[in-house]
């Protein structure tokens, strides 16, 4: 089963691998956005729980982009499926439902990582250097990335053309993106919002993030709530790549 | 080995297979025969675990399709009517992949890498990306790929479709150096001349049944020898004869113009299903 699943990585690898410059380019252009509109001209000035807005921005950006990042993963293999038909070689070897979900989602894990150190990296440019060191702070980004490849991957098998996919990101990623505590403290919301956000993931995410970042104490539950949602998408991916079959 | 028993498959009220039985022993060279929707790349995808069966049993060297699937999936290779390569993966890298995906260690891998695009003349194109080959050359890729684990059955679901008719015949070429080493080959074509050129044996597919299977010169001669077409009220009119006697006596004294030639499996397709095959 290893070879197998290391199969299906280092495919995704390889790919990411040859367009390196063009996925690092488009990595860098929404958060460094968002670093010049909201952290150094809108929110110039303000500050959250004694820190900058640049600095509360930064781990909220890593969440967002770790979670848009994992679920890309679900365009390429769509691409893959749709168009140049290459999820059929898959289908047809002798690989197992989890070594395929488990590389697939692995390669959005990695993608993830790939945007964290980008984002990491603009933040420096902007004068922020957080606690970046801790287990917890990457512990909360594999995790993030975890339950977003895996929803992608579960996704990537429902969906009938590549319009479902965007639909879903329009309606359930973007608004979680504005929403699950990037931009702004969730807390700040009326307590009917706030119950409401409290079951998206990234909400967890961007807490745990940001705790890190700031040295505050480990929020467990944040943690043990994505595990379990992460968990739950795996197995429903795997079930899934069973259910791709006509 | 390939055994089919009763195969059937639905689409909600469509029936694109109804009850194949079928048995095509190890080292043959079987084509599958049909004009499009007939049911060909449906009994392929079934068989290789790309579509589920709605009914019905098969086997592949003695493995059931579903029930012991990924043993059964390791005894063959597929070639897909699409190119369905990694554009953006180099030559080796495809086939790499794929030898991984068998489970193969890397100096197997390696080995039968060089050794299959040697087979396939492409070993000069081995650090090519896949995005700068030819229809052709892709084609041919494709075959090599599937043939990288040494399967025992291969699957070609219209390999030649789309190629020109040089390109066609180098890929039948090697289609029967595969045959020579003892590979089964499943061949689904609407190309009546690769199937007469190709295949030991021809199953003739119609509305997702087998109307008759039989050796392509047996079939032929089942229709006759000499075929005259001609104009009848604005329709093609083809009329057969055992002997070319025969189709001499009938043109004489004929005032329409005709052609005279050989039967092929086109004919004898026609014939038994009143339909052509490329549809």
């Amino acid at each position: 089963m290893l070879n197998r699943f290391i199969a299906v990585y280092l495919r995704e690898i390889l790919i990411l691998r040859r367009r390196i410059k063009r996925q690092i380019l488009s990595m860098s252009v929404s958060p460094l956005l968002y670093m010049i509109a909201f952290g150094y001209a809108m929110g110039k000035g303000a500050r959250f729980d004694g820190h900058t807005y640049r600095e509360f921005l930064i781990p909220g950006l890593v969440a967002m982009s770790s979670m848009t990042q994992a679920f890309a993963i679900a365009v390429d293999i769509n691409v893959a499926r749709f168009y140049w038909h290459i999820f059929e070689e898959f289908q047809a070897a002798p690989v197992s439902n989890t070594a395929y979900v488990a590389g697939e989602v692995l390669a959005g894990i990695t993608r993830a990582m790939l945007s964290v150190v980008i984002i990491l990296i603009i933040g420096l440019f902007f004068n922020v250097s957080l606690d970046y060191g801790t287990v917890a702070f990457w512990l909360a980004i594999a995790l993030d990335s975890f339950v977003f490849a895996s929803l992608a991957v579960a996704l990537a098998m429902l969906v009938k053309s590549h319009a479902d996919q965007a639909m879903f990101t329009s309606f359930v990623i973007t608004p979680m993106a504005f929403l699950g505590g990037t931009f702004f403290p969730v807390d700040r919301l009326p307590v009917w919002a706030q119950k409401i956000l409290f079951f998206l993931p990234l909400t967890h995410t961007s807490k745990a993030i940001r705790s890190a970042s700031f040295g505050n104490p480990v929020n467990y539950s944040s943690y043990l709530l994505l595990a379990i949602i992460g968990v739950v998408f795996f197995f429903g991916a795997i079930h899934c790549v069973n259910r791709a079959r006509d | 080995m390939i055994r089919i028993e009763r195969l059937k498959k639905n689409y909600g009220a469509i029936t694109a297979l109804d009850g194949i039985d079928l048995h095509v022993p190890a080292g043959e060279l079987f084509a599958y025969l049909g004009p499009n929707g007939a049911g060909k790349t449906t009994t392929i995808r079934i068989l290789t675990g790309l579509t589920r069966r709605s009914a019905g049993d098969a086997w592949l060297n003695g493995f059931h399709i579903e029930k012991e699937e990924l043993k059964a999936k390791k005894r063959f290779g597929l070639v897909m009517q699409s190119i369905n390569l990694d554009q953006e993966l180099t030559v080796s890298e495809n086939l790499d992949i794929h030898g991984r995906l068998f489970g193969m260690s890397t100096s197997e891998r390696r080995r039968k890498i060089d050794q299959m695009l040697a087979y396939v003349d492409l070993i000069d194109r081995k650090k090519s990306l896949v995005k700068q080959l030819s229809g052709g050359m892709k084609r041919r890729l494709t075959i090599a790929r599937a043939m990288v684990h040494s399967p025992e059955i291969l699957f070609l679901d219209e390999p030649t479709v789309g190629l020109d008719a040089a390109i066609r015949r180098r890929i039948w070429a090697l289609i029967k150096e595969i045959q020579k080493k003892g590979t089964t080959i499943f061949l689904t074509t609407h190309y009546i001349e690769e199937a007469e050129f190709l295949a030991d044996r021809v199953a003739f597919l119609d509305k997702g049944k087998i109307v008759v299977i039989d050796k392509p010169r047996s079939l032929m001669a089942r229709t006759g020898t000499w075929a005259i077409d001609q104009m009848d009220k604005g329709n093609m009119k083809t009329v057969y004869f055992r002997t070319r006697q025969e189709a001499d006596a009938f043109v004489t004294g004929q005032k329409e113009s005709y052609t005279l030639r050989r039967v092929n499996l086109e004919d004898s397709f026609l014939s038994l299903t009143g339909k052509k095959v490329k549809c």
